[in-house]
């Protein structure tokens, strides 16, 4: 009850007044969606570059020349002091193409554009660092300068304000624009909103996948089914929802007892519902059943998102053997079985030749989290399915990668006392929790056909959380 | 003209609850609209025009008048859906599968939903037919005072709401109290009929705990299974019970062993075979044939609630099949007596014998509730299921009683 009163003093018209005076600003309002920023977009190709303003082409996005800070182009202000050049208008984003970088006095070509664009950018800005992967560099110094690019990247992250966001594609070898365009298109819009400081690897689309041939980006999945379960509400719900914007026949997946929320998720989307306890030994088989009832015997599904999860937490010194079996069961042993039986070729109903699948992994299972070791080690479990399954998977064109979403505003995070949850949405780059739809968008981009150089990665949706990163 | 086989595809309901209970404020249009969304997600049909859909309540109000309808256009269906509503008392589910599924058959459509909705809590209230002639008078009268004296011959008593009742108009006895009759007529035990109740809920409840029910009932305002339901009861709670239906010795009818009124929906999906296959839909079971029946109760030479006695040996004969040609046999527990009586007399009549193994194997409306209207569509969704397991071939038969002293039976068979 106190906790009411102190979050209902909080909340109003007053206490926001008193609580920005105290350093408590009001968080940034984000830019999301598929809408691009408005101003314009600025590519700076470092040495060996090419790859960025090859990207930008395929989106059909003109860009404008970087603003580069060295000696001769700074300004003077009226007190004397040293101005780094500026931009006519704030630029809505910077493209760093950074992929022939090599050596650590490059490293200064990147403080040159990006220092300009640290406090210059529109709100909801965005920079999008390109580099090559260090699997894909020889010599000891091509390689430390790879990853001192994501030092830069996680930093830069955290210094930009008014909900811009920095992130980093590793390319690997043979990654060509195709492989990359579908990451810097999800950058770029409103679609990552929540994504920050992280970097992923792109790598050239395995033999086979040819599924973004003839494609249409607005609605990427059209004529494509996704399962997701743990559709009835939440995250799960936005995950239906936003493929369902971009053309998905959905097929949600909820307990039983989740059926009523199910149902009108179902029916809003235009899709299916298909009530289903994960952990039943025949779940993968009824999922390809209900595909086949409802989309006919030839079908086969595209995608699968494994967002149902379970929470039991309790402090390891009083955690029995039920909560412990249940969070492992429902978050990672299903999945599992889920996988196996619907990546079986001859099953009707089945994962296609070429699929995407998707689990949800969590900061908790990257850093830890008192009072969740068994969801935690669920959830790095998850991560650890992921790597080994991008590598089982390898000649089949299939991805496998995971979403490790941090403090999102669900009824669950809802629960924790108002203190805690308003230090646990404010300890993030951007100042807030993110939405159930940003981890959805990034599942969503996961899923994309023309992400299929995405393989074997965990993207955190999590503000840049502090914890874990 | 060569029929075509109307076959299920699948069926969905809400829980049933006792009246009063978690669906007290849901009308019977909220009930069936929920009923028919859970359908339609399952098998994906948001936006989708079908050829018809068929229900009923017997408990409407007026504005219910064109209560399918009302309920298409409030669910996920197009509203190019055409509806009707058909009313049969509690036989109105099985009544409106026959219909739909005859039309299939016929060739009319392809595909459709029949089903039924109701709800006690949401009864009418009526007022006297004394207020109500002087209200229609009133509204007829040119002057105010004409309006006036419209009422003046009214007494104090006709200004009573009249509450809803299930009382046969013919012979004034509550559903109730003829049941009691027919249970002494045809000498039921009270220990028969606790062990036919303990067995529902028994049967009821197994269903649920094994998922039975995962893709036949949505939850619906946040109830996820059928209330009524009993899962511990016992022959000595149910031995317990006070008779509430019947006198001294002869009073053998309790709460438990009579069925609760109750508030649901039920829908079953139906279309012609070949269509359905080639959409991949699943074909559980096709609707062989149906028949009605009705008896002679007013002048006591028969029993209210046993005319599907009647309506079964035709059926049978029809189709060239005994009792013995069955797998599944579901007989509505209006009361637990009733489904006793039923099995007694097709025996005394030498229809044959039910063999019990088979008698309402899921459960039934004991346990189950008995919305009225939605007790056929919630016995044909489940036994088509049922034989759909059992495997092709595998028969079924319905027999529903009825208020007015009817009748509704079916025989359904997995192909």
């Amino acid at each position: 009850m106190a906790t009411n009163i102190l979050e209902t003093l909080y909340t109003s018209p007053a206490g926001r007044a008193v609580a920005r005076r105290a350093g408590l600003a009001d968080p940034p309002r984000l830019r999301r969606g598929r809408q691009l920023p408005t101003g314009h977009v600025a590519l700076a190709t470092l040495p060996g570059g090419g790859v960025g303003a090859e990207v930008l082409r395929l989106l059909d996005i003109t860009p404008i020349e970087p603003r580069v800070d060295i000696p001769e182009n700074r300004s003077t202000d009226d007190r004397g002091r040293s101005i780094p050049p500026a931009y006519e208008q704030r630029p809505g984003a910077l493209v760093v193409d950074a992929t022939g970088i090599r050596e650590i006095a490059q490293l200064e070509l990147l403080r040159q554009v990006l220092r300009p664009v640290m406090r210059g950018l529109e709100r909801s800005g965005r920079i999008i660092l390109l580099a090559t992967d260090a699997s894909a560099l020889d010599g000891l110094e091509a390689k430390a300068v790879a990853q001192a690019i994501d030092g830069i990247n996680r930093t830069i992250g955290k210094e930009l304000q008014g909900g811009s966001t920095s992130n980093l594609l590793y390319l690997t070898d043979g990654a060509v624009a195709d492989d990359v365009v579908s990451s810097v298109s999800f950058l770029l819009e409103g679609r990552s909103a929540y994504v920050d400081g992280q970097a992923w690897r792109v790598a050239p689309r395995k033999d086979g996948d040819d599924t973004a041939d003839g494609y249409d980006r607005a609605t990427p999945f059209s004529g494509r089914i996704v399962v997701v379960t743990g559709a009835a509400r939440g995250i799960g719900a936005a995950i239906a929802r936003t493929f369902a914007r971009d053309g998905a026949a959905v097929v949600g997946v909820d307990m039983p007892a989740s059926g009523e929320g199910l149902s009108a998720v179902a029916n809003e989307v235009g899709g299916s519902a298909l009530q289903l306890d994960i952990t039943s030994p025949d779940a993968g088989r009824r999922i390809a059943e209900h595909v086949t009832a409802v989309h006919g015997a030839e079908s086969r599904i595209w995608a699968i998102v494994h967002n149902a999860g379970i929470l039991r937490d309790k402090m390891l010194s009083n955690m029995d053997e039920k909560r412990w079996g249940s969070v492992l069961e429902v978050n990672l042993a299903a999945e599992i079985g889920i996988n196996a039986a619907l990546l079986d070729t001859g099953l009707p109903g089945g994962l296609d030749d070429a699929a995407r699948i998707v689990g949800i992994a969590s900061t908790s299972g990257v850093a830890g989290n008192k009072g969740q070791t068994n969801y935690a080690a669920s959830k790095a479990g998850v991560m650890g399915l992921v790597w080994a399954m991008a590598d089982e998977l390898a000649d089949r064109p299939v991805t496998v990668n995971a979403v490790a979403p941090g403090f999102i505003e669900t009824d669950m995070t809802a629960s924790i006392p108002f203190l805690s949850r308003e230090v646990f949405r404010r300890t993030n780059s951007m100042q807030q929790g993110g939405q159930p739809v940003d981890v959805a968008e990034t599942i969503v981009h996961l899923c994309d056909p023309a992400s299929g150089g995405i393989n074997g990665q965990v993207i955190r949706v999590c503000g840049q959380n502090l914890v874990g990163a | 003209m060569e029929l075509r086989n109307a076959v299920v595809v699948g069926g969905n309901r809400t829980p049933f609850t006792k009246t009063g209970g978690k669906f007290a404020a849901a009308s019977a249009q909220d009930l069936l609209t929920s009923a028919l969304d859970g359908l339609v997600s399952r098998f994906g049909l948001a936006g989708e025009q079908l050829g018809q859909v068929t229900a009923g309540a017997v408990l409407k109000h007026t504005r219910d008048f064109n209560l399918t309808r009302e309920a298409v256009l409030g669910s996920a269906l197009s509203p190019h859906t055409p509806t009707s509503d058909v009313a049969m008392a509690c036989g109105t589910g099985l009544e409106a599968i026959a219909t739909v599924a005859n039309k299939i058959r016929l060739g009319q459509i392809d595909n459709g939903i029949a089903g039924g909705t109701d709800s006690a809590s949401d009864a009418p209230i009526v007022v006297s037919e004394a207020l109500r002639r002087s209200m229609l008078q009133a509204s007829r009268a040119r002057t105010v005072l004409d309006r006036i004296m419209a009422f003046a011959s009214l007494t104090p008593g006709d200004l009573m709401p009249v509450p809803p009742t299930v009382n046969e108009a013919r012979t004034g006895l509550s559903m109730g109290e003829s049941q009691a009759l027919t249970t002494k007529k045809w000498g039921i035990t009270r220990e028969a009929q606790d062990e036919l109740t303990l067995a529902s809920h028994q049967n009821l409840a197994n269903a649920w705990d094994r998922g039975f029910f995962d893709d036949l009932v949505t939850g619906y305002l946040g109830v996820t299974r059928d209330t009524i339901l009993r899962p511990d009861t016992t022959l000595e709670k149910l031995a317990k019970l006070k008779p509430v239906f019947g006198r001294g010795d002869d009073a053998t009818m309790t709460a438990g062993n009579s069925t609760a009124l109750s508030d649901g929906a039920a829908v079953v999906l139906l279309a012609e075979e070949e269509w359905a296959r080639n959409h991949g839909w699943p074909v559980l079971a096709r609707i062989v044939d149906t028949q009605l029946a009705a008896a002679d109760y007013v002048t006591g030479a028969e029993d209210l609630l046993l005319a599907p006695t009647r309506a079964i040996p035709v059926l049978l004969q029809r189709n060239g099949l005994s009792l013995d040609d069955f797998d599944f046999i579901e007989i509505h527990e209006a009361f637990a007596s009733t489904a006793l009586a039923t099995i007694k007399a097709l025996e005394k009549n030498g229809v044959g014998v039910v063999d019990r193994s088979k008698l309402n194997v899921n459960g039934s409306s004991l346990a189950a509730g008995h919305p009225f209207a939605a007790t056929g569509a919630r016995i044909v969704a489940s036994l088509a299921k049922m034989l759909a397991e059992k495997g092709p071939g595998s028969r079924g038969l319905v027999s529903i009683c009825t208020a007015g002293g009817q009748g509704a039976t079916a025989i359904l068979e997995a192909i």
